[in-house]
């Protein structure tokens, strides 16, 4: 393999595991501020009491995972510069500035209070205490904001222009309101929400099965943490179809191909399975659903969907020759990977909730652990949402400005990257043993909180 | 003056606070495995820096992106340059970072002295190659006049460059204790420590005299009277911090190796000025802070938020400091 190829298999591994961890700091993160507040607002004795265990107790599950998300981030900063210098060069004057931004006002905010929150329970008044984990959790979604603005330059440039050789920033309020970013934001956002709401209904689920001291409060968090989760999903399938329309109009080799339609089409029919013939370049069998993808992309039942062929030859007119089409197979099965996993969780949630509202959670204890079984489904989600993301904006590493073959750094050399590649790659793995056996360790022995005088 | 050297003092102050904040955190990272066996004992001298070492990595994380934002060709080239020390550099700050997070999370002998030698080499792995890195600057690359490393990773290996990796390592190191006298109610372990700097204060003080020499003849930094200066500066609050630890003068000790730590850093931005990265094979193929920067709109852009954001960091940083401004005794044992 080429130091390209390399560095590709480098940056993708590392990217899909930093954002195993992205996700559960971003919307555990609220929702541990929200039980701080029930903490400090409430009157009633007992749950004031739970509420602080339950914060103690899913604030080292937090913790495990941000430092995770954290040292695994730093690689990622590092990796512009390390792998892609030719991109670094090209990008700088606008890419720099949110990732600048992004630690300026997000990384310090959140690691300092951080520390402040874990440290200062007895140091701060209850109330500032509470803030302080709001100030986390605020931290932690502005950054998630800075690094999608970043990214959404990649799939939509806006206010730039291409002069001396590389692109420079005419109009930083257009990169900061970049339609893109807006509708990512809000994607990610909410799967953060999800992915952390349907954690905690593991671990309750895993905790009301043991049976320990602590069930009750276990049992009431899984009610408010089944709400947090269904909101998460309506919110995560309304912003993931405003985003899909989204890629329709800026992307639309990324819809066609995510939709392996070869042909333009109107109406067009969306294709609920198909076998997809990537080298002849159709799909040989495909069950259709006809007029749906026309009508998810423009609420009505007619509109024109511009297939590969046509868009393959439109933007050879427009960049000169080239293969311009992204892995269609993979995006296939990635978006529909994806929204199953959604629709399954949705399922799973509205479940959980019918339970937990008919106080019959008890006695399903079959149920409670599937619900354990499927703590992988919203990472594989996030996971395959992001390979759809990035793998449809191929051959581009910016979209239309260039290409990913373009930007590696020239200096390195195949054996170096395969040197870091499998290092990473390796201590990632040992990482990922060390983490999860903390903190499953943890989970299984604490009764509620790591703080026993109080349990 | 304009934007490009605004924001080469920004990203001055910036390395100046990461290597401050940081090079004790590095400094009492090291000591973990040595310190004492006493498991009590090794939770509180990490719990003298668990509370702020994440907000001070950030100092590293954000002098990056400020590179990224103003220079961007200096991030490009520099971090291609470095690559295998910068691999190297992740996977030291990985081990600490995941070592002083799980490190507390599983009452097992063997699980924490596993993290506590993660913590150690993943303090000093940094702490060496910054040093490395800085000489490496300082001497100058082969960099082509399209603003690419031509040489290896063997290259930026040298006697000065190694040198400059121990004297940081040692300096970081003898900061680390001095934080340490600091931090800890008066005992055993302060006493312990106070004897160790005396034996880690004196190597670092040869080190660093030999490392300036070596600066003098190899490179050149003392072509500005600034940067000699303050280098001399540097050597002085270094001489004064140790004979400070000497004198059992806790406070003195640890502002002279601050105050060494800063000026060395200045030095070296000073002595680099108006320069980012020297090309050892033509001088104008140099990346400097005019050929390497950003538009001026964006520079303008950074420089407004940076001016707003920088001073409320420091103020919510220092009060954080205050939070914990207390001396930690056994009585502060708890784990996280």
């Amino acid at each position: 393999m080429d130091v390209l190829a390399l560095s590709r298999w480098q940056f993708a591994i590392t990217t899909i595991y930093h954002f195993l961890f992205v996700p559960l700091t971003l919307g555990l993160s609220i929702f541990i501020a929200l039980l701080e507040t029930c903490y400090v607002q409430t009157k009633h004795e007992e749950w004031k009491k739970s509420c602080r265990q339950l914060v103690k107790f899913f604030g080292t599950v937090f913790l495990i995972n941000f430092a995770m998300g954290v040292i695994t981030g730093i690689v990622q900063e590092f990796h512009f510069g390390m792998n892609w210098s030719e991109y670094s060069r090209f990008m700088g004057d606008i890419f720099g500035a949110p990732l600048a931004l992004e630690a300026l006002t997000a990384f310090f905010l959140e690691s300092t209070f951080l520390g402040i929150w874990l440290f200062g329970w007895d140091k701060l008044s209850p109330k500032l205490h509470c803030a302080c984990i709001w100030i986390v959790a605020f931290a932690s979604n502005l950054s998630a904001f800075w690094i999608l603005v970043a990214n959404s330059f990649m799939q939509h440039p806006v206010g730039f222009i291409v002069r001396n050789g590389r692109a420079e920033m005419t109009d930083f309020a257009a990169l900061i309101t970049n339609p893109y970013a807006i509708g990512q934001y809000a994607h990610t956002l909410f799967s953060g929400v999800v992915t952390s709401g349907m954690l905690i209904l593991a671990v309750c689920a895993y905790k009301i099965l043991q049976n320990g001291t602590a069930r009750d409060a276990f049992e009431k968090c899984m009610r408010y943490a089944v709400i947090y989760a269904l909101a998460g999903l309506f919110a995560v399938m309304g912003s993931g179809h405003l985003q899909a329309q989204q890629v329709a109009r800026m992307q639309p080799m990324k819809l066609a191909s995510m939709e392996a339609l070869w042909e333009s089409a109107d109406p067009a029919p969306l294709a609920a399975m198909a076998i997809i013939d990537v080298k002849n370049e159709r799909n040989p069998l495909e069950i259709n659903i006809p007029y749906l993808l026309s009508f998810m992309v423009y609420n009505q039942p007619t509109g024109e969907i511009r297939g590969i062929h046509q868009l393959q030859k439109e933007y050879e007119q427009q960049y000169g020759p080239g293969d311009y089409k992204p892995d269609i197979q993979g995006l296939f099965l990635s978006f529909r990977g994806m929204a199953g996993i959604g629709g399954l969780m949705l399922l799973l949630a509205l479940v959980t909730g019918l339970l937990a509202w008919k106080k019959k959670l008890n006695a399903h204890r079959m149920f409670l652990r599937l619900l354990i079984l499927a703590l992988p489904l919203p990472f594989l989600a996030n996971s395959l949402g992001w390979y759809l993301t990035e793998a449809g904006r191929q051959p581009w590493i910016v979209v239309g400005l260039q290409k990913t073959a373009a930007a590696f750094s020239p200096n390195l050399t195949p054996g170096e990257v395969f040197i870091s590649l499998m290092g990473f790659t390796i201590i990632y793995l040992i990482l990922a043993a060390a983490a999860l056996y903390a903190a499953v360790r943890f989970i299984r022995r604490t009764p509620a909180a790591n703080d026993r005088r109080d349990a | 003056m304009d934007l490009n050297i605004l924001w080469f003092i920004l990203i001055t102050v910036l390395f100046t606070g990461f290597f401050f904040l940081e090079g004790f955190d590095y400094g009492v990272g090291m000591t973990i495995p040595f310190i004492s066996s006493s498991e009590n004992n090794r939770t509180l001298v990490i719990n003298t820096i668990a509370p702020v070492w994440d907000g001070n990595e950030v100092w590293m994380i954000t002098a990056g992106g400020a590179l990224f934002a103003a220079f961007p060709h200096v991030y490009a080239t520099m971090f291609s340059t470095f690559y295998l020390a910068l691999f190297i550099m992740l996977v030291g700050l990985i081990l600490r970072g995941a070592g002083l997070e799980l490190r507390g999370k599983h009452e097992s002998y063997t699980w924490r002295r596993l993290w506590d030698w993660a913590i150690c080499l993943g303090s000093a792995i940094p702490a060496f190659l910054w040093g490395v890195a800085v000489t490496n600057l300082l001497r100058g690359l082969p960099i082509s006049d399209k603003m690419i490393y031509m040489g290896t990773f063997y290259d930026l290996l040298s006697p000065y460059t190694v040198v400059g990796g121990i004297t940081f390592l040692l300096v970081f190191l003898f900061h680390g204790m001095a934080f340490l006298n600091l931090r800890l109610v008066e005992g055993s372990l302060t006493h312990r420590m106070r004897d160790w700097a005396i034996r880690v204060g004196a190597l670092a003080i040869f080190f660093f005299l030999v490392c300036i020499a070596m600066t003098y003849t190899l490179t050149d930094l003392f072509r500005s009277t600034l940067a000699a200066g303050l280098l001399f500066g540097a050597a002085i609050c270094f001489a004064g911090a140790y004979l400070a630890s000497f004198h059992r003068r806790g406070i003195p000790a640890f502002i002279g190796s601050a105050l060494a730590i800063a000026c060395t850093t200045v030095a070296f931005f000073a002595g680099l000025f108006p320069r980012l990265m020297v090309s050892s094979l033509q001088p104008e193929w140099s990346l400097t802070i005019y050929n390497a920067s950003s538009t001026p709109y964006t520079l303008t852009i950074m420089s407004i938020a940076a001016g707003c954001l920088v001073p409320i960091v420091l103020i919510y940083q220092g009060w954080s400091y205050w939070i914990f401004r207390k001396r930690l005794s056994r009585k502060d044992l708890e784990l996280y």
